[in-house]
């Protein structure tokens, strides 16, 4: 078993999709039933893997590896392996699969039977690019999700689709070339495509590190997405369907921040030390720039889009404090932006779905006709806003107290103004509550929507759920990602060292 | 029992409320309104039962405990628990919190009674109980944490159900989103105080490598003269902090508004307990005060400050709560400049006997806000705009709320500090130690102390005296048996706290002497006594020659002139405020989102210079290399989605193809020089 599990996480959605293929065109339910319960076996078979999971093992593990096919000497591989810097993001994505599933049963009516197939797709390439740890098969894993989220967001999206659709699939393409070519590179150079090897290895000049370096994070900043590569987030965010953004901010954007942490930190620590300060520049001004600009607009979906990007500074300030709080706190922040914006953005289709319209100024006064919803609201507005007790908080206190120690970064000011940016998430977060569900119930069309039905609850419990589980005893997270983590600070402490 | 029994159930006094509030959300609208109380009171006294088991268990072992729950945060050398710690400062503000919070929550029963059906919205009821629940067992883990950490969970659970609870009504105020901007102001300028508390947090950690308080303090002890610097630092930070939640200078402008809550919100979040957390946490950090350099002077200079700018503020007012308001911000400057002088005990005394009269005086304000309520309502007036608060359209209730007169009059002589009742030994311990340490700060609280006589003594004298100047205030009636209890009790506590630390006998000291190391013992100086009585019994006469005998068309002290004008105005604080920050953000924002996000990123970067030139630069290959193949091939991949996905095509706009046929290009490119090379 052990195995072939994780090829069972990854490709089980293939048998969703042939069945799919086979459903007579009117069956539309029985469609919905068969993605639905892909996802949830998909979500099972993660916690399968969970369970055979050691986490006091630093190491990849229920590794695969098979010779896929060779030029000359140089192997590519089927190579995939789970380790504590991505089992939390695996379980991340087959557990916000079935949420955002559930939250499609009567918004898209369209071509269900496409719209499903593409999603399952998107659940492999999303699994895959996690559990990929060869180069080239991580990559096609990387460049296949593009497709899926370039279908849902162009043929479900709304008004301006196409735009968004081709802006964000030329925008992380663009990326991609770099890190093609630095690929490429790496394994004519070290003769190797597998990760593990590449970082074992060391092999690489302090120099030509930063290049390849850079070449990486041209990919990976673009998808995070930092600051000032972000323009394709907010018009991605605004045309896609509910599921697709659900995704795209829940599980996606963590490809970017994912590459940072497995490629740039481990195959180049000695480049990632010498840039950690710029890396923090660049997140800091995300951070305030996010907080800044959500504040200003009058979309709730673009609003939640630019806290976004605030929020993955937080990760990216995290990652790069380069030491164990900030990592550790780097790598469940991830987790926590995937759970509150997630849900932020299951909260917003919600009220799509009775009203057509996304602008904050339609709203007002929901709380009396809609207190369920407008409670669960407050606790994922809560939680998004960093309140102790919340998951949201024991990530970014952590990262702040990381990236205040941190050598790599070299400076308290970038945690200090950090910080400001908690006040201005209480800001931008507050304001949107209060446009939403504050204030009197003043307009015709909010007087009777009626509160969550029943499938809506079962989409937001769960996720409220883990909030409080992460903000109260959040040990069994931080247990499964520790040990690989302690292996990370010490490979870039060691880089560091040989640095002088 | 052991003591150590004893403090093992010290865990239930927060698990009690948080009961209360999980069964008031499940089976609240099922249990009615009697129903709701019952459960909210007896949570919190069952807690306050709880607490003075704690209390009994350090009699029997006065060193207290630590009780650990579970980890929280541990991450290398940061390790956090969920624990409690057990002490004699911690028992004082659970006694306190417990026992008075138990008092408003039965209050609360009969007031929110009226309350929801005089805003129109009864279903609303059960809510109130849930956050004023969830706010009892915040201030709980806030006095008990034994960490810096676990106490800012309470600190900023308390600042959310003050948010919560602030805009309750959050379709009523101005405009009908007044009392929401007033919550939302509320925690955002408490965000700010936040902001200084991690920062404080975050210095700690990486200098003492603990967050954990009883061991930052050893740590500090055994460094000496080393940690001064890092002490100096942390309290500072620590001080933004206390200035947030405790409302002073310069970030006191949250707590006037925050009086857009039902006034037992009011007397137990924004007088009794939550705004004095920063008070408490300042004497937690008592250890680290006395190495710091500068900061203990500048809390004392900030808190002396705002003594006496609130208490002149307050001078102006015409809103009955919001004249306690005001008083309330100028009492806690009196606990800070205490805490700044070195007189930790005075401070502490001070805030329990003020959350005894302040918590009176506001839910006798209650009580006179629903009489005036019930006096509209039976005089069916039908003045639009009418508004219960306006001590302009009130006068002569003497007679009409006799048992709500008596129980303000007392609490008003507490807080102006005449003897024996609390305020006057709580107040003059303050005076008495700060005119040993300093002389400035002496008559700075002096002066405060005159303006609160004289502002209560206005107060009393437009509420209850005089005649009536309004039908509802001829028509008003006494509260019900349900609210009126507790201002007896807490009348009595305001007139015998002063017990608590009398002088001689000084039972806090001694109590707290277990906690907080090296404390002096604090002498009863007959002057300052002498003094203050004095200036006080003034006041008081000059408020009865100003206000004790016309009716009050317009107020006398308008004659000030330009002094007038300046706290009728509140000295511009909220307004440059405004100005200065609020205002500036507002256009910053959008000029970041409009200009340089939407216009020029957008716009122009992308859709002009990335997009435009990449699409001629393809283009310009497509048609110079014109590849057949792969455009055949593309258009064989589009037309099987089309097939597959029906009507797909649309997608086929030329941007992908083009930028495929580019990359496919650039790879054949880059990897033939890679292979031949």
């Amino acid at each position: 078993m052990d195995a072939w599990i994780l090829t069972l996480v990854t490709f089980f959605p293939i048998v969703g999709v042939i069945v799919l293929l086979f459903l007579p065109k009117e069956r539309e339910t029985a469609m919905r039933w068969t993605a639905l319960l892909t996802a949830v076996i998909t979500f099972v078979l993660s916690l399968i893997m969970l369970a055979g999971f050691e986490s006091s093992d630093p190491d990849l593990q229920m590794v695969v590896r098979l010779t896929w096919f060779s030029i000359g000497d140089l192997h590519i591989e089927y190579f995939l392996g789970v380790d504590g810097l991505s089992i939390l993001l695996v379980l991340l994505t087959t557990f916000l699969m079935v949420l955002a599933l559930l939250s499609t049963w009567t918004a898209i009516v369209d071509r269900v039977r496409e719209f499903m197939i593409f999603f399952l797709l998107l659940e492999v390439g999303l699994v895959g690019v996690f559990l990929g740890m060869d180069l080239f098969l991580f990559y096609v894993f990387w460049e296949f999700t593009l497709v899926p989220m370039y279908f849902l967001i162009g043929v479900w999206g709304g008004e301006r689709r196409m735009y968004a659709a081709i802006k964000f699939f030329l925008y992380t393409m663009a990326g991609s070339i770099l890190m093609l070519l630095a690929i490429i590179w790496l394994g004519l150079d070290g003769g190797t495509f597998s990760i593990p090897d590449l970082i074992k290895a060391q092999a690489i000049p302090a120099n030509l590190q930063f290049w390849l370096f850079l070449a990486f994070a041209a990919a990976f900043a673009i998808k995070v997405p930092m600051w000032p590569f972000h323009s394709w987030l907010p018009d991605a965010h605004v045309e896609a369907p509910t599921a697709a953004s659900v995704i795209l901010a829940g599980v996606l954007l963590k490809m970017g921040t994912y590459g940072f942490l497995r490629f740039n930190l481990g195959i180049f620590p000695q480049a990632s030390v010498r840039l950690a300060p710029w890396i923090a520049l660049f997140a800091v001004i995300g951070i305030l720039y996010g907080a800044a600009v959500a504040y200003a607009q009058k979309d709730v979906k673009k609003l939640v889009a630019y806290a976004s990007i605030s929020h993955l500074g937080f990760v990216m300030l995290g990652l790069f404090a380069l030491n164990l709080q900030g990592l550790q706190g780097g790598i469940l922040q991830m987790i926590n932006h995937g759970l509150s914006t997630g849900a932020l953005f299951l909260i917003v289709g919600m009220l799509y779905e009775r009203r057509r319209t996304r602008e904050m100024d339609a709203f007002g006064g929901l709380w009396k006709v809609m207190p369920i919803y407008a409670g669960l609201t407050l606790i994922v507005t809560l939680s998004s806003m960093g309140l102790p007790g919340l998951n949201g908080f024991v990530g970014e206190f952590t990262i702040l107290l990381g990236s205040f120690g941190s050598i790599a970064i070299g400076s308290e000011g970038f945690a200090i103004l950090a910080a400001v940016g908690v006040i201005l998430a209480a800001v931008y977060m507050l304001y949107m509550f209060q446009k939403l569900f504050l204030g009197p119930l003043d307009n015709e069309k909010n007087k009777r929507l009626p509160d969550l039905n029943r499938r809506e609850l079962l989409t937001l419990v769960p996720i409220v759920i883990l909030i409080f589980w992460i903000g109260l005893y959040p040990r069994p997270f931080f247990g499964l990602t520790e040990a690989s983590v302690e292996k990370v600070v010490q490979l870039v402490s060691s880089a560091a060292m040989a640095m002088r | 029992m052991t003591a150590e029994a004893l403090f093992s159930l010290a865990p239930l006094l927060i698990l009690f409320p948080l009961l209360g509030l999980v069964v008031n959300i499940i089976a609240g609208r099922r249990l009615g309104e009697r129903g709701v109380g019952i459960v909210a009171s007896a949570a919190v006294g069952l807690a306050f039962v709880i607490a003075i088991l704690q209390f009994i268990a350090l009699r029997m072992d006065p060193s207290g405990a630590t009780i650990h729950i579970a980890d929280w945060i541990v991450i290398g050398q940061l390790e956090v628990e969920w624990a409690l710690q057990i002490d004699t400062l911690s028992v004082t503000m659970m006694l306190m919190v417990t026992g008075v919070g138990g008092l408003i929550h039965i209050y609360a029963v009969g007031y929110m009674h009226d309350d929801v059906r005089f805003q129109g919205d009864p279903s609303r009821f059960p809510r109130f109980f849930v956050y004023f629940n969830l706010f009892i067992a915040a201030m709980l883990l806030l006095v008990t944490g034994d960490s810096y950490l676990t106490m800012f969970v309470g600190w900023e659970g308390v600042g959310l159900c003050s948010y919560l609870l602030i805009s309750f009504w959050y379709e009523k105020g101005e405009d009908g989103i007044g009392n929401a901007l007033a919550g939302k102001k509320a925690f955002v300028v408490n965000r700010i105080g936040d902001f200084g508390f991690i920062i404080a947090m975050l210095i700690t950690f990486w200098f003492f490598g603990t967050l954990t308080f009883e061991e930052v303090f050893n740590e500090a002890e055994a460094m000496g003269a080393g940690a001064v610097g890092a002490a100096t630092a942390i309290t500072l930070f620590l001080l933004v902090g206390a200035a947030g939640k405790s409302a002073q200078i310069p970030l006191f402008v949250w707590l006037p508004d925050a009086m857009a809550g039902p006034t037992p919100v009011s007397a137990l979040i924004h007088a009794a307990t939550m705004v004095t957390a920063g008070i408490y946490m300042l004497v937690r950090n008592a250890a680290l005060l006395e190495i710091a350099t500068v900061t203990p002077d500048i809390i004392a200079i900030i808190g002396a400050a705002t003594a006496l700018l609130a208490a002149s503020i307050a001078v102006a007012r015409f809103d009955i709560k919001r004249v306690l308001a005001y008083s309330t911000i100028s009492q806690l400057g009196f606990m800070i400049a205490a805490v700044g002088i070195g007189a930790y005990v005075a401070a502490i005394f001070h805030l329990v006997a003020h959350a005894f009269f302040k918590a009176l005086l506001f839910l006798s304000a209650g009580s006179v806000i629903q009489g005036v309520e019930h006096g509209h309502h039976r005089a069916d007036s039908h003045e639009e705009h009418f508004n219960p608060n306006d001590m302009r359209v009130m006068g002569g209730l003497r007679t009409r709320m006799k048992a709500t007169f008596w129980v303000y009059l007392i609490g008003a002589l507490a807080l102006v500090g005449i003897p024996p009742l609390a305020g006057f030994f709580s107040k003059d311990e303050i005076l008495a130690d700060a005119l040993l340490v300093s002389p400035a700060v002496y008559w700075v609280l002096v002066g405060s102390a005159f303006l609160t006589a004289f502002y209560m003594g206005r107060q009393i004298l437009m509420v209850f005296f005089g005649k009536p100047r309004s039908k509802a205030a001829e028509a008003a009636e006494e509260s019900p048996a349900v609210m009126v209890a507790p201002l007896v009790v807490l009348a009595i506590l305001s007139v015998g706290g002063g017990l608590i630390n009398s002088p001689g006998l000084l039972p806090l000291t001694h109590f707290l002497e277990d906690t907080l190391e090296g404390l002096r013992e604090p002498e009863f100086v007959a002057a300052v006594a002498a003094i203050s009585t004095l200036l006080a019994v003034l006041a008081i006469v000059l408020a009865w020659l100003v206000y004790g005998r016309r009716p009050m068309a317009h107020d006398p002290v308008r004659r000030l002139g330009s002094l007038w004008t300046a706290i009728r105005h509140r000295w511009w604080v909220d307004g440059f405020y405004d100005w200065l920050i609020v205002s500036r953000y507002i256009s910053l924002s959008h000029w970041l989102a409009e200009v340089a996000d939407e216009q020029f990123l957008h716009d122009w970067v992308h859709d002009t210079v990335i997009a435009r030139s990449f699409v001629r630069a393809t283009n310009w290959l497509a048609s110079v290399l014109d590849l057949r193949l792969i455009d055949r091939g593309f258009d064989g991949l589009g037309a099987l989605t089309r097939r597959g996905a029906g009507g797909l095509g649309a997608l086929q706009t030329g941007y992908v193809r083009n930028y495929a046929v580019a990359v496919f290009i650039g790879m054949v490119l880059v990897v033939s020089y890679l292979l031949l090379s």
